[in-house]
């Protein structure tokens, strides 16, 4: 199992410090959901603060998906409040699109579109939702990609690419539209091993600078080295959730623990 | 440099550098080794192959070429004991099976007609030609229209509109007219526009909170409905030709093409209603879907042909090639939407969630994102539906449309050109032409999956 693995060794790296404010970015209150009878997510309540990193990792079917799935509504809650960046998210179609302006999202199998060239990929949502320009949003889209460090790659298609360049692609695409607050669906546990530390070193960077980012992950490297807290998940419900040192060196609840002695060796 | 596996360690000391794959089966002698005698069995079926190929392909030759007729102005020509085909027959009905029974001093509309569509639609194939916006807005929108025009000569009687049919303009504006144009029917047609109009101002004001996009929309349609009309309306001085009159290769055209432009459309919008979350829209694209794929064409054109004007207040009478012509439409896009949706089906999910987390709206993300990808792969299936509704065009001929084969079919009966292999010459010619459009359409849709396929690209 690949996603186990910590590519990025926890303890030569200097952690990120930047420090969230008191905003608050993301509010779970009383969140439920279920899948006909089946009961996936449980009474979930959580604040995230404005540039604060959170990382959520847990068993498979945990609900850890889902939970941050719900936060741009590719998942609909059926109890509770979501408030995103000040709006609550409820089926009126104008405030979910125009929380999904504002969240970005990076998804397990990049889900890039193969019709299109990378930088057709990068420059659709700027163009078609912020109405922007071509030129500009082209000009955007080349210095997002020079930032995850592969802007020659422009004209291709992302099917010519490998999963590394194509989930750092997926990265730049949503930075592309700006956005207040990044979601991470197990970013890397497509990827080979070998790719999985280029992606994380754009994530790190993307976390110097203070974005406000929810990730589902099993790279614990990683969420040594950036998270605020981390959040533990089983069963649909938040079983713990604290600051990482703590959380690895001295897990209280049970189920974490047997969580953490299986995956960290 | 050797190395030993005996003892279970291995250290690679120097990388393999790449070698050039080994040369065999080179050359015209190895491929035919390789491909056509590589087994007992395929050398037989090679040998059946060829000798198939023998005794069909020479005679076929001898027939249509080395025996054939090619001058003569009557059925005298073509008799004799060892005559292949006839080709001064074709020659002497090549009118008819082009135009029908287009008057001939107006053929020269048809010809215009074939001109403008030909100039129109090449510069649309080809994919790496500019200005695709402006060409489809030409061909789609414009060149219908002129078509129109061209072929029926326009000036459509437009008489009552909506209040026309409660005798409530006449009294007004009588009989007044410019250019063909009748002026009651305008006023009419502008009173009608302005209610209309109200009316969705009104609804919109009530369901939405503001009146003003629907009344725009509403307005646009009427513009849009209004400009049509009058196009058609205007007297330009063309003959007019009843669609009666209409047949041959000009039918089996108009026919195919609408059937294409229009089904296409009409598909997509059927298939995207099937997959919709709305019960009731779904409800109505499969009771839709499924109906017209339920009954056979032939049916379908009979009913529409003989059975309608049943149903139809008197004097509502549509014309018989219309009628033939949405038959064919809504047959085809049944088909199309079905074909269409096995496309939407393959898309997977992420697609969608990858459009949608960005803030696309659902037209947006069809539009740009699902359609796209979802066309390209059923393109094969999409041009087996049109090759098959253009070979379809022939069932009119059961509604008395004399399409291309229907002309053909009467021009046999000329005894002018009874001679034993009339027959085989005029079926050998309708073979040949149809084959050629049928063909023309598969190999450009190879081509264009070729150029689209940039998804499995690596």
């Amino acid at each position: 199992m690949t996603e186990a693995h910590s590519i990025v060794p926890s303890d030569d790296l200097p952690a990120v410090h930047t420090p969230p404010s008191r905003e608050t970015a993301v509010e779970l209150i009383g969140v439920h959901k279920w899948y006909g009878e089946f009961h996936v997510l449980k009474d979930i309540n959580l604040k995230v603060h404005r540039g604060e990193r959170i990382v959520i990792c847990g068993p498979s079917g945990s609900g850890k998906s889902t939970m941050i799935r719900c936060i741009n509504r590719l998942e609909e809650h059926q109890q509770g409040t979501i408030v995103v960046d000040g709006v609550e998210l409820t089926s009126d179609l104008k405030r979910i699109d125009e929380i999904r302006r504002e969240v970005g999202m990076c998804f397990q199998h990049f889900n890039l579109f193969p019709h299109l060239t990378i930088l057709e990929n990068l420059t659709l949502a700027p163009i078609w939702v912020r109405k922007m320009p071509k030129k500009d949003a082209e000009e955007l889209a080349m210095h997002f990609l020079k930032k995850v460090k592969i802007p020659e790659q422009a004209g291709k298609y992302p099917g010519q690419l490998s999963g590394g360049q194509q989930q750092r692609v997926a990265i730049a695409r949503a930075l592309c539209m700006k956005p207040k607050i990044m979601l991470f669906d197990e970013p890397t546990s497509a990827l080979d091993p070998e790719m999985v530390k280029e992606v994380l070193e754009t994530m790190v960077s993307l976390a110097e600078e203070g974005m406000t980012m929810l990730c589902v992950t099993h790279e614990m490297g990683f969420a040594r080295q950036v998270a605020n807290r981390v959040i533990f998940m089983d069963a649909g419900q938040i079983i713990e959730m604290n600051e990482p040192n703590a959380f690895f060196s001295n897990p209280q609840h049970e189920r974490t623990k047997l969580f953490l002695s299986q995956i960290l060796h | 440099m050797s190395l030993t596996f005996d003892d279970g360690t291995f250290i690679r000391t120097e990388m393999q550098t790449p070698l050039p794959p080994p040369r065999r089966n080179v050359g015209a002698i190895g491929w035919m080794r390789e491909n056509l005698f590589s087994s007992i069995t395929n050398s037989v079926l090679t040998l059946l192959g060829l000798a198939l190929v023998v005794w069909i392909v020479p005679p076929l030759i001898r027939f249509l070429l080395v025996d054939a007729v090619w001058t003569g102005s009557n059925r005298e020509a073509c008799l004799g004991p060892e005559v292949g085909a006839c080709w001064p027959f074709i020659k002497a009905k090549f009118a008819q099976l082009i135009y029908g029974f287009y008057p001939a001093g107006e053929r020269w509309r048809v010809d215009l007609v074939f001109f403008l569509g030909v100039v129109l639609l090449v510069p649309l194939l080809v994919l790496s030609w500019p200005h695709k916006r402006l060409n489809s807005f030409l061909f789609f929108v414009a060149y219908p229209i002129l078509a129109f025009i061209l072929l029926t000569g326009g000036n459509i009687d437009a008489s009552n509109f909506l209040f026309g049919h409660f005798g409530l303009i006449r009294a007004v504006a009588g009989d007044a007219g410019v250019a063909g144009v009748r002026l009651g029917f305008w006023l009419d047609f502008l009173l009608t526009a302005a209610l209309c109009v109200a009316v969705a101002y009104a609804i919109g004001r009530l369901a939405a909170g503001s009146g003003r996009g629907a009344a725009r929309m509403t307005a646009y349609a009427f513009a849009g409905l209004g400009l049509l009309t009058l196009l058609w309306d205007i007297d330009f001085g063309l003959e007019r030709v009843e669609t009666r009159q209409w047949g041959g290769l000009l039918v089996t055209l108009v026919i195919a093409v609408t059937g294409i432009v229009t089904s296409m459309p009409l598909g997509i919008a059927l298939a995207l209603g099937r997959r919709s979350q709305m019960p009731i829209v779904r409800l109505l694209c499969v009771i839709f879907i499924e109906f017209w794929r339920g009954v056979p064409l032939i049916t379908v054109l009979f009913f529409a042909t003989y059975m309608l004007p049943l149903f139809l207040p008197v004097g509502v009478n549509p014309d018989g090639l219309l009628r033939a012509l949405v038959g064919v439409a809504l047959f085809t896009a049944a088909y199309i939407a079905e074909v269409v949706r096995g496309g939407l089906q393959a898309i997977p999910k992420g697609q969608y969630e990858g459009a949608m987390a960005m803030g696309l709206t659902w037209s947006q993300m069809m539009r740009l994102i699902i359609l796209p990808q979802a066309l390209t792969l059923v393109i094969p299936s999409i041009v087996n539906s049109f090759i098959s509704l253009f070979k379809d065009t022939t069932l009119v001929l059961i509604v008395s449309i004399f399409d291309f084969l229907g002309q053909l079919r009467a021009a046999f009966t000329d005894p002018n050109w009874a001679t034993p292999v009339t027959l085989y010459t005029g079926f050998a010619f309708a073979g040949i032409v149809y084959f050629i459009f049928c063909f023309g359409m598969s190999r450009y849709s190879l081509f264009v999956e070729r150029r689209l396929n940039t998804s499995h690209r690596h």
